[in-house]
């Protein structure tokens, strides 16, 4: 296999994307899994549509960000589901790097109040 | 969940396999817990706006790929790609250069607003020979008076004249036009004004307006210009305004334009033709309604003006269709062969893609049985199509931008247009419709073809699989067809060649080698004085003839095929002149030793000499087809010819010239004295001889500076203007044809490349995919000679139906020509035989590097490799 890109190279990193990384951070889930969590996780404010989810999650699987797995429980085996790699997570912390780091200068610059 | 399967038809076919259903049972998954009516419309609306957002992104993404499959493909096979991106740029290339230029000449409106209703007006004198006459002055304000067609009707005159004011003197052409013409076409100035009525009047002071090119080359392109006053023929005339850089009017030499003022006795002459009439229609009207009107006008005035107006009509045409059928069939049969260059490429094209996506067929079909939908696979030929197509179509225009140059000279002088088509948006717009329809016709058809033959028996069975038969056929036709136009192109382009050749052949009467011309005009009014003209000739024909190497030198009032026309009605002997069919002649006024000067035959009598003065008998030398046809059988020496303003009396017979170019028939010519014309009574400013000829026995450049020298001294105000031998002058009236020969000779040469290409690969493609065969033959006994024979059999086929196609169209072709051919048979035999053996010639030497593969095939390893 080739050399796996720098994970900054993929920056910045396309919201969807990001989302569906924090998701699968945590557990392995299939489509249906990722949409909930990550509805559940910004309190309803992002919902991903399943042509988006889709389209994202053929990109990172051709980027390595993500792998596809054999659905842990029998009764599921109708679905797909996918696990974050160790690049994806990389990559993931990156983006959460810069995010933060751009929350930093806004508030040097006295845009959103300091913490308290 | 049907109305979301139906959705999902957004979406590339391949993503929709892949992630269909999951997205399907997400769907389902987000219906089921939807609450309640409210909750499921969110739902469709947000999947409407999903698949809205995403789909198309799916599409981009999948053809960003299929782009680097494409580009990675080509770069794996340099050779074809680069013979592909080759052969399509030749094809568009010459499509976009011949087209471009038919479309500048033919089609594209005039750059004036609503050009179509801008109409050029002519005296119709068809009764003798002349269809399109210029107006006289009176003709032309009663026509406009008495006309209701038109908002504006508007006359000009062509008129040199030298400009002093801005440094040098210069001699400038220009227009001299009634003060509408401008608002007839419809353009303002772009600095100050244009002409405008009250400049007519005769009484005001005279203005000028320059054209853009005049404005910055002499006057640095400053707005201080207007008000300036300059000389132009030594009189003064306030510049009032530029025009905008694309005025042409009437044709791309102009660079001023000063106001057309007519004397009383102008405005009475019927006679004087020297008028270019142009109107603009009324919207409501029509031309038919137009050329009604005018010819009821004129067949009233010939009633009314027997004596100068009797059998004139009226002619009316679009200004559009000032172009000669000769210049119009050119682009025609340059547009024909860009066509037949088109036809050949393309065909050549689909016929390479043919063949290599045959040399892919085991390579798809492993991918098909690894799970690449047809589609996958079709969309992948096709981007890659595209992606050749595409580079052929940005090849294609730069050989046009180099092109459209070398096409300019097919650009009639007679229309108010650039030079040159600019490659503009236009033009781009047709390359790239050309390479789509190229890339869309020859590349969906092969593409769609192989992905219906991949199948397992392809995976079997490699190249011989049954659809290769097929795509053989295909291609044998593709190369017929590419065999017939080659053919066409070339009987064409011999035919033109062979009329080039009788063309050139024509002895224009004057011997042109060794011949120095140039043009000394004379500012008037100074030189209005037969005397001071005169002395100046003398000086300047005194210092050039006692230059070293100058043997002869003579002044005469225009070079033949440079100006063609000043044809006067003449009367010969008192006979009363017939009305029906006035004799008339081409009239110049000489120096001595002109037609030794030229070297036109001396055949009775004697040349003007210096004795001919303006106390002598005026006498005149006519052409030989003049004593013809005025004095059959008599001696024409002492006989009287009269012009409007003389009598004279025939001194000399010489030899005929083509004034009228090579390809014409000319007037018959007489030629006077400069010495014994009168001061006022025929147009001085024009007739007035200023083309200096001088014939020298070394090379004319090297007498330049001397000949300058002694201009400069005999007179500083002179300019100096059209230096050129007269070689060149004979040259210039063949131009368009070697224009047209050379590209279509050039279309035909790379033509014939393109099919012996397309042939040779056909015969290497069938004696690879019939290699195990011929092995067995080989193997079974069949001698070489057999095997060569087989092999060649074909090629004689194939060449057979393309040339005999090809010899079918081309005559048709050569019958469409027949105006341009000057008298050589469209079916000429000699060319229709060079053009079948050149072919045949050709088709053989793409057949032996084939040939000889067959014949060296191992029988042993061609049966063991499959």
């Amino acid at each position: 296999m080739a050399l796996a890109p720098a994970p900054e190279s993929l920056l910045p990193l396309p919201p969807a994307m990001f989302h569906i990384l924090c998701a699968l951070a945590e557990d392995d889930r299939h489509g249906y899994g990722i949409i909930q969590d990550v509805t559940a996780r910004t309190g309803g404010e992002v919902r991903l549509g399943p042509g988006t989810l889709y389209r994202s999650i053929q990109r990172m699987l051709e980027q390595d960000l993500i792998i596809e797995i054999e659905p842990p429980r029998a009764d599921d085996e109708r679905r797909r589901y996918y696990r974050i790699t160790a690049f994806g997570r990389a990559v993931a912390r990156a983006e959460a790097e810069r995010l933060a780091q751009l929350v930093k200068l806004a508030r040097a610059s006295g845009l959103i109040p300091r913490k308290a | 969940m049907r109305w979301y399967q139906a959705l999902l038809r957004l979406y590339p076919r391949s993503f929709r396999a892949e992630y269909g259903d999951e997205m399907t049972a997400v769907l389902a998954a987000e219906w089921q817990a939807a609450p309640g009516p409210a909750a499921r419309t969110r739902i469709v609306l947000e999947a409407i706006a999903d698949a809205l957002a995403s789909a198309p992104a799916a599409h981009a993404e999948l053809a960003w790929y299929d782009l680097h499959l494409a580009a990675r493909g080509l770069r794996r096979s340099p050779g074809f790609a680069a013979t592909a991106i080759l052969v399509s740029a030749l094809g568009i290339g010459a499509t976009t250069v011949a087209f471009g230029v038919t479309d500048h000449v033919l089609f594209r409106p005039l750059p004036f607003p609503d050009a179509g209703r801008l109409v050029k007006l002519h005296q119709d004198q068809s009764f003798r020979g002349y269809s399109r006459m210029e107006l006289s002055p009176a003709n032309f304000l009663d026509w406009k008076s008495e006309s209701r067609s038109f908002e504006q009707m508007a006359a000009y005159a062509n008129q040199s004249a030298n400009l002093i004011g801005s440094g040098e003197p210069l001699r400038l052409d220009g227009a001299l036009a009634t003060g509408d013409l401008f608002a007839a076409l419809g353009i303002p100035a772009a600095l100050g004004r244009t002409l405008t009525a009250v400049d007519d009047r005769p009484e005001l002071a005279r203005v000028l307006v320059l054209s853009h090119r005049l404005w910055t080359t002499q006057f640095g392109g400053s707005a201080d210009v207007l008000g300036q006053s300059v000389l132009l023929d030594n009189e003064p005339h306030t510049i009032v305004g530029v025009m905008p850089p694309h005025f042409n009017f009437p044709t791309r030499e102009v660079a001023f334009w000063a106001p057309l003022r007519f004397t009383p006795e102008q405005l009475a002459d019927r006679a004087n033709w020297y008028l270019h009439g142009v109107g603009r229609l009324k919207p409501e009207v029509s031309l038919a309604q137009a050329r009604a009107e005018m010819n009821a006008i004129a067949a009233r005035f010939a009633q009314a003006y027997p004596e100068t107006n009797a059998r004139n009509a009226a002619s009316v045409i679009e200004l559009r269709d000032e172009v000669t059928r000769q210049s119009r069939l050119m682009l025609w049969a340059l547009a024909g062969a860009a066509l037949c260059m088109l036809l050949i490429a393309t065909t050549n094209l689909a016929s390479l893609l043919l063949a290599r996506a045959l040399s892919r067929q085991r390579e798809l079909a492993v991918r098909t049985a690894l799970g690449a939908g047809r589609e996958r696979l079709v969309r992948q030929m096709l981007t890659e199509n595209l992606l050749l197509a595409g580079l052929g179509g940005l090849a294609g225009v730069v050989i046009a931008a180099l092109g459209v140059p070398l096409v300019a000279r097919l650009v009639p002088t007679s229309l108010p247009i650039a030079q040159a088509p600019t490659l503009d948006g236009r033009l781009l717009a047709l390359s790239l419709a050309v390479t789509l329809a190229t890339a869309l016709l020859f590349g969906v058809w092969p593409a769609l073809r192989m992905a219906n033959a991949t199948s397992a028996d392809a995976l079997r069975d490699g190249a011989r699989a049954g659809s290769s038969r097929g795509t053989e056929r295909l291609r044998s036709l593709l190369v017929v067809g590419e065999l017939a136009a080659s053919v066409v192109l070339l009987i064409c382009a011999g035919l033109l060649i062979q009329a080039l050749w009788r063309v050139q052949d024509v002895h224009p009467g004057f011997t042109a080698d060794g011949v120095l011309t140039l043009r000394t005009s004379l500012p008037l009014p100074k030189y209005e004085p037969t005397p001071t003209r005169e002395a100046f000739y003398r000086d300047v024909l005194t210092e050039v003839r006692a230059l070293p190497g100058v043997t002869h030198a003579a002044y005469i009032s225009f070079l033949p095929m440079v100006m063609r026309g000043g044809v006067w009605p003449v009367t010969v002997d008192g006979r009363p002149d017939d009305p029906n069919q006035p004799h008339t002649a081409s009239l110049r006024m000489v120096t001595p030793e002109f037609f030794q000067t030229l070297g036109i035959p001396l055949i009775q009598g004697r040349d003007v000499n210096s004795g001919d003065g303006a106390t002598s008998t005026p006498v005149c030398v006519v052409s030989q087809s003049f004593a013809e046809r005025h004095w059959p059988g008599v001696d024409p020496l002492n006989r009287h010819v009269s012009l409007a303003f003389a009598d004279f009396t025939v001194v000399g017979v010489v030899g005929d010239v083509k004034v009228r170019g090579l390809e014409r028939e000319s007037e018959p010519q007489m030629y006077f004295s400069s010495a014994q014309v009168p001061d006022s009574g025929i147009s001085i400013s024009f007739y007035a001889p200023k083309d200096l000829v001088v014939r020298t026995e070394v090379p004319g450049e090297t007498l330049m500076p001397a000949i300058r020298a002694a201009l400069a001294r005999i007179d500083p105000e002179v300019p100096v203007s059209d230096v050129r031998p007269l070689t060149e002058v004979v040259e210039a009236d063949t131009a368009a044809r070697v224009v047209q020969v050379r590209v279509l000779a050039g279309f035909a040469v790379i033509a014939l490349l393109l099919a012996g290409v397309g042939l040779h690969g056909l015969l290497a493609f069938t004696v690879t995919a019939r290699a195990r065969e011929l092995g067995i033959r080989i193997a079974l006994g069949a001698t070489r000679g057999r095997i060569l024979g087989l092999v060649l059999s074909r090629t004689l086929a194939l060449t057979a139906l393309g040339v005999t196609a090809g010899m079918v169209v081309g005559a048709w072709a050569a019958q469409a020509l027949q105006s341009l051919l000057f008298g050589v048979t469209p079916g000429d035999g000699r060319v229709y035989g060079v053009a079948v053996a050149v072919c045949a010639a050709m088709a053989l030497v793409g057949s032996i590097v084939p040939s000889t593969r067959a014949v060296r095939i191992d029988p042993l390893r061609a049966i063991r490799e499959e």
